[in-house]
């Protein structure tokens, strides 16, 4: 990113597998446009959405998150949305106290026949977050923070430990 | 290009193959760049051969994979194309035929999620990038997988003997398996018995349904069940186990002949709300209707005078058979069944008009519903077919027909009942055949739609219909002149012309909408399916699988799915029974093995995963102090996962592992593409 431009958020978009991943091709094939600014990974539902996911993307780089679902009572599992949007509140709370402005997550409901929805919502979340500027993750979670392990540190190996966010300095 | 790779998948040999889609991708990303920058830069995570290629979905595409497999020794492939939704299938099957588990491979989508939708090229080809790259972080976790093969008991479940169910009911056991059909009321037929005539053939609903009806009575292969209800359903596809209540008939159907000598010597009369749509009469013993399927009767105990009284039993003194078939004793009964397949045929409801007073309905006597005038003009109706006003006399001389009333109007209903434009024009012609009054038919669009409908509509106006465009903004007895005076005027802007006109009428029909079934939302909470927003179940795909469901071994069929015609009715109760004879012929199924399951040295038991599957796959093993999760059930969603606390549970297809991965993939690259730094280190799960 050239510093003499605006500044480019980046964005981590978790989508269902049967709704907003499919507004999402539905989007496409549309040929609807939005900015680039916004990288997808498909879960199977949106109550797949491990909080951790959210603060992983935010630790690693992403200055905002877009958590897109069914909509309530649409959902492919009956209810899972319901226990996303509980878990959402509760992740914005979280961020809250961590010193994260709570707008850069968001929780959008589209159909898999609201590809313009996506379009728009996804054009509207990379504005704000624009706005917002770069979230400076490090800075944050400095307090009490220790020492940074490598890249995939979340193998098995890894896994049976139990602390806290640990970032590295992870700016270029 | 990355840091030191301590994940312990990088030993992988990944092979990266990026589709020009024509020039729908490479029209807007440089695809030769990306596959070279893969190659080269990737090469730490494990990549090892990395190709652009015309159409990657051709077979000739799919044989490069193939031959890499085989040559390179590839161990997973990321496939950069278009939405795994299109193609996932015809390259998991490549990988499969060379000889690598199918689930070891990943699909990016640059299409739809790049190409498609964003126009500048360097940034498009950047976000390719980060987009592979996460799909070569996440391979690497990938596990083999083998599908979960269950058997397939032969036996089908039919919910609703409506034509939907009748239909999907005879195809299954024609072909030779044996259904169970379960009616809640006490006869098949459903709304389609209640008609006279029905569009555009104007064929009785009668002569083509009591066949029918009578087949799925006396049919070796089919178990019929009227009034009865599903109450529970446990166990899966292939092997559900459905606990059904029999309601109490008061009627032993072994020994009933089905006589009527009852029904006859019942001394109450109950206004019958349900099959005459009020308009009628039945007794407190009765059939449905005279070619009810089955033909034994009912006690309604509410209405009979030996269950409120204690006295009376004429039905059981006057009944003929030795011994007698009355048994005021009987109680429900509830039985279990098991089944390989449901087909849920519910059907619909009408709209209550009364919910738009200005209409009028159920405060003027002559606006009539459009199922009361089914009723009206059915020769074995309240007035033998007469189309006549309340007063059982008088023939109406004009009559007005609205369309589209809680359709099309966001108040109630926003969606189109699809029939109603073909029955307002099947009754216009009725009532001109019946009494040669004067019709207006109120609409606001004209939808006629399918084979010979709109042939139908061009008749209709030949027959002299009138036809006013717009909404009716009320129906009113309330005169501004004489010429008014005793009549129904019903008050609307007439758009073609642009003006308000008032039009005195004798006789008001409802065109009512279609609407789910008040229960539709706890029935399918029963069976483990979704209702839309508008309620009416969801199918699996609206286009390509229109009788599935997301709940595997649960199909539907009919207006449960949606408002539509008759046709569209049995269309689809055949393609329900198709589907599910297909299954009954193979004998098992293969399910996506994408479940979860529970660590269980890992699991400490505090159960806070119990209730959060809503295909109660979570169980508590008390004798061993964990939680366990039935595969066969697990329908995949990953909730339970997200939510242990214990970090116990993982799933097939969505570890943490693998979006974790895919996360430091995605974020490998800034905006512009250039390698941002290092990624960092999360534990999972971080909450303790
Ligand atoms: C006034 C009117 C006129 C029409 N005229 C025509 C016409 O001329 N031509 C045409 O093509 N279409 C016509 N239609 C449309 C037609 O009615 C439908 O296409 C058709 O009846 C749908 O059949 P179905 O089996 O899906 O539903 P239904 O007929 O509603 O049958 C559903 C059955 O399921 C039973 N049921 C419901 N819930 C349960 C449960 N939980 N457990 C057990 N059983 C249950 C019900 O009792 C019923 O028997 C008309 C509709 C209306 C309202
Ligand atoms: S939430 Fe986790 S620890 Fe608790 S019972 Fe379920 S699997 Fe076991
Ligand atoms: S993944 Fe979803 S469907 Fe499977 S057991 Fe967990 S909650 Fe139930």
């Amino acid at each position: 990113m050239s510093e003499s431009e605006r500044f480019e958020p980046l964005i981590i978009g978790f989508t269902c597998n049967w709704c907003s991943y499919r507004a999402a091709d539905l989007a496409g094939t549309s040929r609807m446009k939005y900015p680039p600014n916004v990288r997808l990974i498909r879960l199977m539902c949106s109550g797949r959405l491990d909080p951790t996911f959210v603060l992983k993307a935010l630790a690693n780089g992403a200055d905002g998150v877009l958590i897109t679902g069914c909509h309530p009572g649409e959902c492919h599992y009956l209810e899972q949305n319901y226990k996303a949007m509980r878990r959402y509140y509760l992740l914005r709370a979280m961020l809250t106290q961590m010193g994260i402005e709570p707008e850069r997550v968001r929780l959008v409901w589209a159909s898999a026949a609201e590809g313009a929805r996506f379009a728009e919502e996804v054009t509207r979340m990379v504005e704000d977050v624009r706005r917002l500027g770069p979230l400076n993750w490090p800075a944050i979670a400095a307090d009490g923070a220790e020492p940074a392990a490598s890249r995939n540190g979340h193998g098995p190996a890894a896994a049976a430990e139990t602390a806290p966010v640990v970032p590295e300095e992870a700016k270029p | 290009m990355s840091t030191a790779p301590s994940s312990p998948k990088s030993q992988e040999r990944i092979g990266v193959y990026v589709c020009h889609c024509g020039s729908n991708i490479a029209g807007v990303v440089d695809v030769k760049d990306v596959a070279q920058w893969a190659g080269r830069e990737l090469a730490e995570d494990g990549v090892v051969i990395a190709r652009d290629y015309q159409f990657m979905c051709s077979n000739l595409g799919q044989e490069l994979i193939e031959a890499d497999i085989k040559e390179q020794g590839l161990t997973r492939v990321v496939v950069a194309a278009c939405s795994p939704h299109l193609h996932e299938a015809t390259f998991r099957t490549a990988c499969q035929r060379a000889g690598l588990n199918p689930y070891l491979c990943e699909m990016v989508s640059i299409r739809e999620q790049v190409s498609w939708v964003h126009t500048d090229r360097d940034l498009a080809t950047a976000k390719a990038k980060a987009l592979i790259a996460g799909g070569v972080e996440r391979v690497a976790w990938h596990e083999p997988l083998e599908p979960l093969i269950v058997p397939i008991n032969p036996t089908t479940l039919v919910v609703g003997g409506g034509i939907a169910g009748i239909q999907a009911a005879l195809e299954i056991a024609d072909s030779g398996y044996p259904v169970i059909l379960v009616e809640r009321e006490p006869s098949i037929g459903g709304h389609m018995a209640q008609f006279d005539k029905t569009f555009p053939t104007l064929d009785c609903a009668a002569c083509i349904l009591t066949p029918k009806m009578v087949a799925v009575g006396s049919h070796p292969n089919i178990t019929l069940l009227t009034y009865s209800e599903v109450e529970r359903v446990d166990g899966y596809v292939g092997s559900f186990l459905v606990t059904i209540r029999k309601k109490a008939r008061y009627v032993n159907a072994e020994t009933c002949t089905g006589c009527g000598l009852c029904i006859e010597k019942c001394p109450v009369r109950v206004v019958d709300e349900v099959f005459e749509a009020g308009l009628g009469y039945r007794k407190a013993v009765y059939r449905s209707f005279p070619q009810a399927v089955p033909k034994y009767p009912v006690i309604d105990t509410e209405h009979c005078t030996y269950f409120q009284r204690g006295k009376c039993k004429a039905c059981q003194i006057f009944c003929p058979t030795q011994p007698k078939s009355i048994n005021f004793e009987q109680k429900d009964e509830i039985i279990q069944v098991e089944v390989g397949n449901i087909i849920l045929a519910t059907g619909y409801e009408l709209f209550d008009c009364r919910r738009i007073p200005q209409y009028g309905y159920g405060r003027l006597a002559n606006v009539y519903t459009s199922l009361e005038f089914e009723r009206l003009c059915n020769a074995a109706g309240p007035t033998g077919g007469e189309v006549v006003l309340r007063d059982g006399v008088t023939k109406p001389k004009t009559v007005g027909i609205i369309h589209c009333v809680g359709s099309r109007d966001s108040k109630y209903n926003s969606y189109c009942s699809v029939i109603c434009c073909m029955q307002s024009l099947k009754f216009a012609h009725l009532v001109k055949e019946r009494t040669g009054a004067e019709v207006y038919n109120f609409y606001i669009d004209m939808r006629t739609p399918f084979k010979d409908y709109d042939e139908f509509y061009q008749k209709v106006l030949a027959e002299g219909v009138h036809f006013v465009r717009g909404r009716v903004a009320e129906v009113t007895d309330a005169a501004r002149h004489p010429g008014e005076e005793g009549k129904i005027i019903v008050q609307v802007e007439d758009t073609l012309i642009g003006r308000q006109r008032r039009i005195p009428v004798d006789m008001v029909i409802l065109s009512a909408a279609l609407e789910p079934r008040r229960d539709a939302q706890e029935v399918a909470h029963k069976f483990g399916i979704a209702c839309s927003a508008n309620g009416w179940f969801i199918e699996k795909h609206p286009k390509l699988d229109p009788v599935a469901t997301m709940t595997e071994g649960i199909f539907i069929a009919g207006c449960a799915q949606g408002p539509k015609d008759i046709p569209a009715t049995v269309a689809q109760g055949a393609a329900a029974a198709a589907r599910v004879i297909g299954r009954i012929h193979q004998g098992h199924l293969a399910l996506e093995p994408v479940r979860a399951s529970v660590i269980a040295e890992r699991c400490s038991g505090c159960r806070i995963c119990n209730n959060l599957c809503p295909f109660n796959a979570i169980s508590f093993r008390e004798d061993l102090g964990v939680t366990e999760i039935n595969p066969a059930l697990c329908q995949g969603c990953g909730t339970c996962v997200a939510a242990c606390p214990a970090g116990a549970i993982t799933g097939t297809q969505f570890s943490n592992e693998q979006v974790f991965a895919q996360i430091e993939g995605l974020l490998m690259l800034d905006f512009s593409g250039a390698p941002r730094g290092a990624a960092v280190r999360m534990l999972e799960p971080a909450l303790s």
